[in-house]
């Protein structure tokens, strides 16, 4: 269904090409998995399959891309709308009408289909996403899982045979990346819909491909083939694979059911040791918030939150989309007012002081690190930062150089991988040296290698003395790093204790190594292998 | 006085049957606007207007300019009849700003959309594009200024609206990108079989049509100009403009879901409009409604243009409600 022929592509003004010599062909019916590490050319491979590349972005192609028998040599991206529906990486921006059911509507109104068959799909589209109870709603209105269910929504409407999609699940809360994926594979069981996704949580995608294309990046040729061939030597790997790969599993599971069938052995082996856990800090109080509500116009974000916050500990911060994470950040670090109730970090409350003295009390990393970052070059921003810090000069290019090595001093920050760009954010934040760091959905984009570093950075900034709250849906992440998980629900905290309880006692939060060695306690690859070690 | 009541006949009618898409707040950000524009009149007028005689409220330093710049005043007397004059012209930019904003507020832009012609269809998509821009910029300019907060640097100044400007501008052209990729995956401006030469006609007819129309009213409302360039052009000028968009139409391949019918209550709204718009036309051309500032005087409140006013109105009542109104 979809064929790609030895395809090479540079960018405008590139020296390397970012795709060399690829050749993929996907048959009809299946559903394709892309997984490489950030920066080696996933989204180009997506975006050439429907001629955005090179038609929108300009560039050399050479080679032959060709879907249902439609070369996008000559089919510009409008022409290939009825054979694939593309999907790009932020759903929201994407958006072309601003309520719910026009936007679904929009693909078809292009095509001229004609309007009874549009009202039918509509109606089939909003049933199959479960979308029913939102058709009128305003597009801005939704949550992020809806906003992405919506965008999927609105290009399945004009029944394209090839569905491409790029990270679905990256913005989504565990639950609702469950869904999109289970309307995926309806999909594709259901209609025979050929799909093709770059994913970089592996754990969440991994179990329903039906087949893999690893993409090393730096111009080696991609490597194709079944999930299980694939997994067992790829860099990139889910935990349930590396659980397997430990143990030496054969056939290699892919999913936690496989995982569990295979783990009685195991699970033997690991009985008489304790799961490790983790202690309570017992750092000095850092921040305290009392009864906090905090309301956006009508809507009540947080209501009677408690929390209180010690040096020494890394606190993750969970829940669905819209379950007031992000506001509960933004009230520690005095972006938004109290309605009700109190929050003192260091004693003090953070809302109505000036920022530049809040910053050396507490510090936030932004969903969107970028939005910290103004400056032309890394060295510029790095000067700005010690300058706003009151820091000495130097400072920035210090901490970066520690967080990660070897970041050019002329390099624009846009031009920074997804984890450097983190990282300038996070030194940044840290030139002020507040005691409190707060990091808003740090794993987004980031690939295992990023994360894995992201991870030890935490645990040392939490060692030397900060108290460090994620919020995060990365149920990975929070089962490496975080001493103390807090679950909040519509605004309220439902549950506050160590991570190992928190987390292995709900279905949707517990990672996957707990899942497979329930009952036993283990959170992670990592903890497993220092206990089998002799 | 009039120009009040336009303004608040407006806003009722936008607070009545206001929807809860994000456009709807358009009103009020429009009447700010609108306010600011009637201040920066007056400030100009009294910095630099050409004085007119009256009463002085405040003397301001005069600046001597050379000879060259002849009636072209910095400074120097400030008259009372001088700023009423100057706070009634930026009432009526302010005035047409708060329609404009409440027009904004009323209709969706998006349905606005579907009642565009066909063959305009594409021109449709531009402008609906750029008026969701808005909305998307204030959202922006809020995350750009909380981060700029979580720097610990200063939001206000002029060094905080330049800090704010780029990202806001970046993010901007980053969007439009972003939905020009997003239409072109889904099948914008396809032209599946249509012959060149038939869109070359359209677009020939169109234009030709629209500069008779733009000749015509010119013709129309110039008293100087020949008797020949008014109503005749305008009618030649439609007729092209018609001609054109209906065979443009008839070639889209494009189809709308669930077009919006035309029933009577759109019927009232426009004949409110239009009963409004005519008698004030009427009353302008007998009487005038120029308030005089020479000898000063308390505005009065014509009788038959209130009346007038007060048509306008009507929609609010006479509308059924917006369904699934959220509040």
């Amino acid at each position: 269904m979809i064929d790609l022929d030895r395809v090479s592509f540079t960018y405008p003004g590139a020296t390397a090409p970012t795709l060399r010599e690829v050749t993929l062909h996907v048959p009809e019916g299946e559903l394709c998995v892309v997984v490489g590490r950030t920066g080696t050319g996933k989204s180009t491979l997506l975006r050439a399959v429907n001629g955005l590349v090179p038609h929108f972005t300009g560039g050399v192609l050479a080679g032959r891309v060709a879907v249902a028998g439609r070369d996008t040599r000559s089919h510009p991206p409008r022409e290939l709308a009825d054979v694939v529906g593309f999907v790009g990486q932020n759903p929201a921006a994407g958006f072309v009408t601003d309520v719910v059911a026009d936007e679904l509507a929009y693909s078809m109104e292009s095509l001229g289909v004609p309007p009874a068959v549009m009202r039918r799909r509509v109606e089939d589209t909003l049933d199959l996403l479960g979308l029913v109870e939102l058709r009128d709603r305003p597009l801005g209105t939704l949550s992020g899982g809806q906003q992405q269910r919506v965008a999927i929504g609105s290009v399945l409407t004009a029944h394209p045979p090839v569905l491409v999609l790029d990270e679905p699940t990256s913005a989504l809360d565990p639950p609702a990346a469950e869904e999109v994926l289970a309307a995926l594979q309806r999909l594709v069981h259901d209609l025979g819909m050929t799909v093709l996704l770059a994913e970089h949580r592996l754990e969440r995608v991994v179990q329903y491909a039906d087949r893999i294309v690893y993409v090393p990046g730096d111009g080696a040729l991609l490597e194709v083939g079944s999930p299980a061939r694939i997994m067992a030597t790829a860099p990139v790997y889910p935990p349930v694979v590396g659980l397997g790969r430990l143990a030496g599993w054969d056939p290699l599971p892919l999913s936690v059911r496989d995982a569990r069938r295979a783990a009685g052995p195991l699970i033997e082996a690991l009985s008489g040791r304790a799961a490790p856990r983790v202690p309570a800090a017992r750092g000095e109080p850092a921040a305290q918030v009392r009864g906090l509500a905090v309301s956006y116009g009508p809507v009540i974000a947080l209501r009677s939150v408690e929390l209180s916050l010690r040096l020494r500990e890394v606190v993750a911060l969970m829940g669905r989309n819209g379950s007031g994470k992000s506001t509960l950040l933004a009230a520690l670090v005095g972006l938004v007012e109290p309605a009700a109730g109190s929050v003192r970090v260091a004693g003090r409350r953070p809302y109505g002081r000036p920022a530049r003295d809040v910053v050396r009390e507490v510090g936030l990393v932004p969903q969107e690190p970028g939005d910290l970052l103004y400056a032309e070059t890394v060295a510029a921003e790095c000067a700005q930062a010690d300058t706003d810090a009151r820091a000495g000069s130097g400072t920035t290019r210090r901490i970066l150089d520690r967080l990660a090595p070897g970041v050019g001093d002329e390099v624009h920050p846009r031009d920074l991988s997804e984890g450097q760009r983190l990282c300038l954010a996070l030194a940044v934040i840290l030139s002020a040296a507040p005691p409190v760091l707060l990091l808003d959905e740090p794993t987004r984009g980031l690939d295992y290698t990023a994360k894995a570093r992201l991870v030890e950075i935490l645990r040392e900034l939490a060692t030397e003395g900060r108290a460090v709250v994620l919020a995060t849906h990365d149920v990975e992440l929070v089962a490496e790093v975080a001493t103390r998980t807090v679950v909040l629900a519509d605004g309220e905290v439902v549950a506050d204790g160590p991570t190992d309880d928190v987390v292995t006692h709900s279905p949707g939060f517990a990672p996957q190594v707990a899942k497979v060695l329930a009952p036993q306690r283990w959170l992670t690859v990592a903890a497993v292998a220092r206990a089998l070690a002799p | 006085m009039l120009l009040l009541l336009i303004a608040a006949v407006a806003g009722y009618v936008v607070a009545a049957r206001r929807t809860s898409a994000p456009s709807s707040g358009a009103y009020l950000v429009f009447l700010r606007l609108g306010l600011v524009v009637i201040v920066i009149r007056v400030v100009l007028a009294g910095l630099f207007g050409a004085s007119i005689p009256g009463h002085t409220l405040l003397t301001l330093p005069q600046v001597a300019l050379p000879a060259w710049a002849p009636g072209v005043r910095i400074g120097g007397p400030v008259t009372l009849e001088g700023v009423a004059f100057a706070g009634y012209q930026g009432m009526r930019l302010a005035v047409m700003l708060c329609c404009i904003g409440a027009a904004n507020a009323l209709a969706s832009p998006a349905r606005l959309l579907r009642c565009v012609p066909g063959a305009l269809y594409e021109v449709g998509v531009a402008v609906v594009v750029a008026m969701t821009f808005a909305p998307q910029v204030i959202t922006t300019v809020a995350r750009v200024r909380a981060a700029r907060r979580l720097r610990g640097r200063p939001n206000r100044g002029l060094r905080g609206i330049r800090g704010v400007a780029m990202p806001v501008l970046e993010g901007a052209l980053e969007r439009s990108l972003e939905v020009a990729a997003s239409m072109d995956s889904r099948g914008y401006g396809r032209t599946t079989g249509q012959a060149r030469a038939g869109r070359w006609l359209t677009a020939a007819l169109t234009l030709a049509g629209l500069v008779g129309v733009a000749a015509g009213s010119y013709g129309l409302l110039d008293s100087g100009s020949p008797g020949l360039l008014g109503l005749p052009v305008v009618a030649a000028g439609v007729l092209l403009a018609v001609t054109g968009l209906a065979l443009g139409s008839r070639r889209s391949v494009r189809t709308r879901y669930r077009p919006d019918r035309w029933l009577p209550p759109e019927w009232l709204v426009v004949g409110c409009g239009a009963v409004a718009a005519a008698s004030f036309v009427t009353i302008g051309a007998t009487t005038g409604l120029q308030p005089t500032v020479s000898p000063l005087q308390v505005p009065g409140l014509p009788l038959l243009a209130t009346a007038a006013l007060l048509v306008a109105l009507l929609p609010s009542w006479l509308t059924p409600p917006v369904p699934g109104l959220q509040r």
